[in-house]
C-alpha cells in the first residue's frame, strides 16, 4: 500500500528519515528509559513505538483496505454506515420474572434504545424450567425466567414484534425460545416473514468457553442446522446464529484467538448446513457475529477490521459465495464485562466509554454497553440509564459518526489489522489440521489456548506486569453502590406455581401428540422433513414448558458435561 | 515431618452458571503451588459437590461462583458436609457477592470469602496458613471408611 500512496522515492526517503528517527529516539532513552520493558497490547500482542508506511508498504490498498461496503469491508459493511443510520442500541436486559424484564423493556425503549435483546436466567439458559431441583436459587437471578408460552407472551407485551427487532441470548434451546417467540407473534397477529431478530444458538463457544452445555456436540450442532434451515424457509428476516466470540474473550482468550475461534465457528456452521443440502448464498446473509470489545482501544478496532476482511475472503474463496451479502461479517458488539472492576465501580463508567468508542471506530451493527453495576449484578435501571446514555453521546455528540472508518489507512491501525488477520488464518490452517471444530474441541485445545491466556494474564495482573486501576494500582476498598438491584428469593415460588397452573390448563391429548411428533423428528435423519422447528412452534402452542422440550432432546440425543479440565 | 502430606483441594462449581474462567485459574495456581488439586468442572449441585470431596478425602473445597445462586448453594454444602460428619473439610468461597451476604455467608461456616481483584498469591498464602491437612485422611488419599 506504501507503493500506490507514496512514489519509491518518497519510500526511500521514508527508510531513510526513519532510520535517523530512531537512532534520535535511541540516543533519548539513553537519559530517561522507556517506562516499561515490553509494550503490548491486554492481549500481549507487541506494539512497536511508530509505524509508518514502511509497516504496510507491501499491501494493496484495494485488496486490504477499499471502501465502505465494497469487499473485502475493511472498511465496513455498508456503503453509508453512521452518516445514514446509526448502530442498533440494544441493551442486554432481563430480571426477575417476564413482568419485570417488560417493564425494563419499555423504560428503555422510552428512553431511545432501538433495538431489544434478552436475558435469560440460568435455568432458562440450561433448559430447566424453574421448579427443577437444579434450579433451586438461580430464579430470576442473572436474567429474566422463562418457562412457557405465556411467559414469553407477557415479556414482549405491548411491544410491536414486527418494528423492533429482537436479540435473544440462549443458546442449547435456542430452537425452544424462537419457536415460543414465534408462536407468541404469532397469537398476537405478527407473521413470521415480517420478525426480525437474533437468536444465539452458537453452540461451539459454548464447549470451548462459556459452558452453557446441554447435548454433545454432533447433536447441537444438527438443532443449529435445523433454525438456520427453517429461518431460510419460514423466517427470512431473522439472523439465525450470532457466532459468538464475546463468551471467548470473556474466559480469558486473546484478541486473536476470539477472532480465529469464532470465525471458524461460522466455518463449521456453514459446512453443516451445506451439507444439509443448502446453498451459501441462501442462508449465509443471515449469519451474524458477536465480538467483545475489551480495554485496549487499537486492538479492538483492528480486529473487528480484520473480521470484516477474513470473513469476506473465506466466504468467497472457500465457500464460493457470490451475493455480496453472505460475505458481509455484520456483528453485534458488548464492551467487556470482564474489564470492570468492583473497586471504584464509577471508573466502569469510563471503560465502558473507551470500548464503546472502539466498537464504534470497528464499525458495529448494533451495540450493549455494559453498566457499571454490571459487575455486581444484572444492572439497575440508573446504571443501564447511564450506559445507554453513553452510546447515545457517543453516536450524537462526539462527531465521531460524521465519518467512516475514520482510522483507516493510519500506518498502525492498519499494520495492526494485518496482524490479526495472520495470525487468525494461522490458528484457522491449525484447527483445519486438527480435523474441524468439533474434533479440536473434542481435544481440548481451543479450551486449553484460552486456559493459557486467562492464566498469563492473570499473571501478569499479579505481577504489576499489566495495570488495572483500583486493583493492582492505586488500589482502592470496595465502596457499597446504592443502586444495586436485588432480585427477590421470593419469585421463584411464584414462578413455579404459575408454571404450575399453565401446565394443568392445557389440553393433555395435544400436547402428547405435539410432544410425540418432535420425538420423531429428534429421532429421525436430520432433514427438512424432519426439522424439530415447525414440530416445536406446535408443542409450546400446545402448552409444553421449555423443561419439557430439553427434557426430549436430552432423552434422544444424550448429555454432555464439562470435563472440568485446568 | 514424615506424615506431611500435600493438601488436598476440591476447586467446585456450584449452580447452573458457566463463567468458570477464576476457577480454572485459580486451580492451576493451587497446582502450581504444589496442593493436589480435583476440580469438579461447572454445573454441580451442593450434593454433588459433597460427595466428591469426601470421595476425594479433600480438605479444602473451595466454591466458584458468579450467578448470584450462593445465597442457597454455599450454606446447603456447609450443611451437607455436616450431615455427612464431614465438617472438618474446610469451604472457601470465590466470586461476586453483594456486601451484605458476605457476613452471612461466613456465619453460615464459610471461612473466607475472596472477591474480584485477589491475587492469586494472596488466595494461597492463605490456604497455606489456615488449612492443614485433616487428622484422618488417608495419606494415600484414599476415601474414608463410611458407615
Amino acid at each position: 500500500m506504501g507503493k500506490q500512496v507514496l512514489s519509491e522515492s518518497a519510500l526511500d526517503r521514508v527508510e531513510k528519515e526513519h532510520a535517523e528517527w530512531l537512532e534520535e529516539y535511541r540516543k533519548a532513552l539513553k537519559k530517561v528509559p522507556e517506562r516499561l520493558s515490553r509494550f503490548s497490547t491486554v492481549s500481549d500482542l507487541e506494539i512497536k513505538p511508530l509505524y509508518t508506511p514502511l509497516d504496510i508498504e507491501n499491501k494493496d490498498f484495494f485488496d486490504n483496505v477499499g471502501f465502505p461496503g465494497k469487499y473485502p469491508y475493511t472498511r465496513g459493511v455498508q456503503s453509508t454506515m453512521y452518516r445514514a443510520r446509526h448502530w442498533t442500541m440494544r441493551m442486554f436486559a432481563g430480571l426477575g420474572n417476564a413482568d419485570d424484564t417488560n417493564e425494563r423493556f419499555h423504560y428503555l425503549i422510552n428512553h431511545g434504545e432501538t433495538g431489544l435483546s434478552t436475558a435469560f436466567d440460568f435455568p432458562t439458559l440450561m433448559g430447566y424450567d424453574t421448579a427443577s431441583p437444579l434450579a433451586r436459587g438461580e430464579c430470576g437471578k442473572c436474567g429474566v425466567a422463562i418457562d412457557t408460552l405465556e411467559d414469553m407472551g407477557r415479556l414482549f407485551a405491548d411491544i410491536n414484534l414486527e418494528e423492533v427487532t429482537t436479540s435473544m441470548t440462549i443458546n442449547p434451546p435456542a430452537s425452544v425460545m424462537w419457536a415460543m417467540y414465534i408462536a407468541n407473534a404469532e397469537k398476537e397477529g405478527y407473521s413470521r416473514k415480517k420478525l426480525g431478530g437474533t437468536i444465539q444458538n452458537d453452540c461451539l463457544k459454548e464447549f470451548i468457553a462459556q459452558k452453557t452445555l446441554m447435548l454433545p456436540p454432533e447433536p447441537s450442532l444438527r438443532l443449529v442446522t435445523d433454525t438456520v434451515e427453517f429461518g431460510t424457509r419460514e423466517v427470512p428476516r431473522w439472523n439465525t446464529i450470532s457466532i459468538s466470540g464475546y463468551h471467548i474473550r470473556e474466559a480469558g482468550s486473546t484478541a486473536v484467538q476470539e477472532l480465529a475461534f469464532t470465525i471458524y465457528d461460522g466455518i463449521t456452521y456453514v459446512e453443516e448446513a451445506v451439507k444439509r443440502g443448502l446453498k451459501v448464498d441462501e442462508f449465509a446473509g443471515r449469519l451474524s457475529f458477536f465480538w467483545n470489545s475489551h480495554i485496549d482501544f487499537f486492538e479492538e478496532i483492528a480486529k473487528m477490521r480484520a473480521s470484516r476482511r477474513l470473513w469476506a475472503r473465506l466466504m468467497k474463496e472457500r465457500f464460493g459465495a457470490q451475493d455480496p451479502r453472505s460475505m458481509l461479517m455484520r456483528f453485534h458488539t458488548q464492551t467487556a464485562g470482564c474489564s470492570l472492576t468492583s473497586q471504584e465501580p464509577y471508573n466502569n463508567v469510563v471503560r465502558t466509554t473507551m470500548e464503546a468508542l472502539a466498537a464504534v471506530l470497528g464499525g458495529t451493527q448494533s451495540l450493549h454497553t455494559n453498566s457499571l453495576d454490571e459487575v455486581y449484578m444484572i444492572p439497575s435501571e440508573q446504571a443501564a440509564l447511564i450506559a445507554l446514555r453513553t452510546q447515545q453521546i457517543i453516536a450524537e455528540e462526539s462527531g465521531v459518526t460524521n465519518v467512516i472508518d475514520p482510522l483507516g489507512g493510519a500506518y498502525f491501525i492498519e499494520a495492526l489489522t494485518d496482524k490479526m488477520e495472520e495470525e487468525a488464518v494461522a490458528y484457522i490452517r491449525k484447527l483445519d489440521e486438527l480435523g474441524g471444530m468439533v474434533a479440536a474441541i473434542e481435544r481440548d485445545y481451543p479450551q486449553m489456548e484460552i486456559a493459557d491466556a486467562a492464566f498469563h494474564f492473570q499473571q501478569q495482573i499479579d505481577a504489576g506486569e499489566k495495570t488495572v486501576i483500583g486493583v493492582n494500582k492505586y488500589a482502592s476498598e470496595r465502596p457499597d453502590l446504592e443502586f444495586v438491584l436485588k432480585i427477590d428469593d421470593e419469585i421463584e415460588r411464584q414462578q413455579i406455581e404459575r408454571t404450575e397452573r399453565f401446565k394443568e390448563k392445557r389440553d393433555k391429548a395435544g400436547f402428547q401428540k405435539a410432544m410425540d411428533e418432535l420425538r420423531r423428528r429428534c429421532e429421525g435423519p436430520p432433514c427438512w422433513e424432519n426439522n424439530v422447528m415447525p414440530a416445536l412452534v406446535d408443542a409450546v402452542r400446545a402448552g409444553a414448558t421449555e423443561q419439557e422440550c430439553c427434557d426430549l432432546y436430552r432423552d434422544v440425543f444424550g448429555t454432555y458435561r464439562d470435563p472440568g479440565t485446568f | 515431618m514424615a506424615n506431611a502430606r500435600k493438601l488436598r483441594i476440591l476447586v467446585a462449581k456450584p449452580g447452573l452458571d458457566g463463567h468458570d474462567r477464576g476457577a480454572r485459574v485459580v486451580a492451576r495456581a493451587f497446582r502450581d503451588a504444589g496442593f493436589e488439586v480435583v476440580y469438579t468442572g461447572c454445573h454441580q449441585t451442593p450434593e454433588q459437590i459433597v460427595s466428591t470431596a469426601i470421595q476425594e478425602d479433600v480438605d479444602l473445597i473451595g466454591l466458584s461462583i458468579l450467578s448470584g445462586a450462593h445465597r442457597y448453594s454455599f450454606p446447603r454444602v456447609i450443611e451437607l458436609l455436616k450431615e455427612n460428619n464431614a465438617e472438618d473439610i474446610s469451604v472457601i468461597g470465590g466470586g461476586i457477592f453483594p456486601m451484605e451476604d458476605i457476613p452471612r455467608l461466613k456465619e453460615a461456616g464459610i471461612k473466607e470469602i475472596f472477591e474480584p481483584g485477589a491475587k492469586l498469591g494472596e488466595i494461597i498464602e492463605w490456604v497455606g496458613t489456615n488449612i492443614s491437612p485433616r487428622m484422618d485422611a488417608d495419606e494415600s488419599g484414599s476415601a474414608r471408611v463410611s458407615g
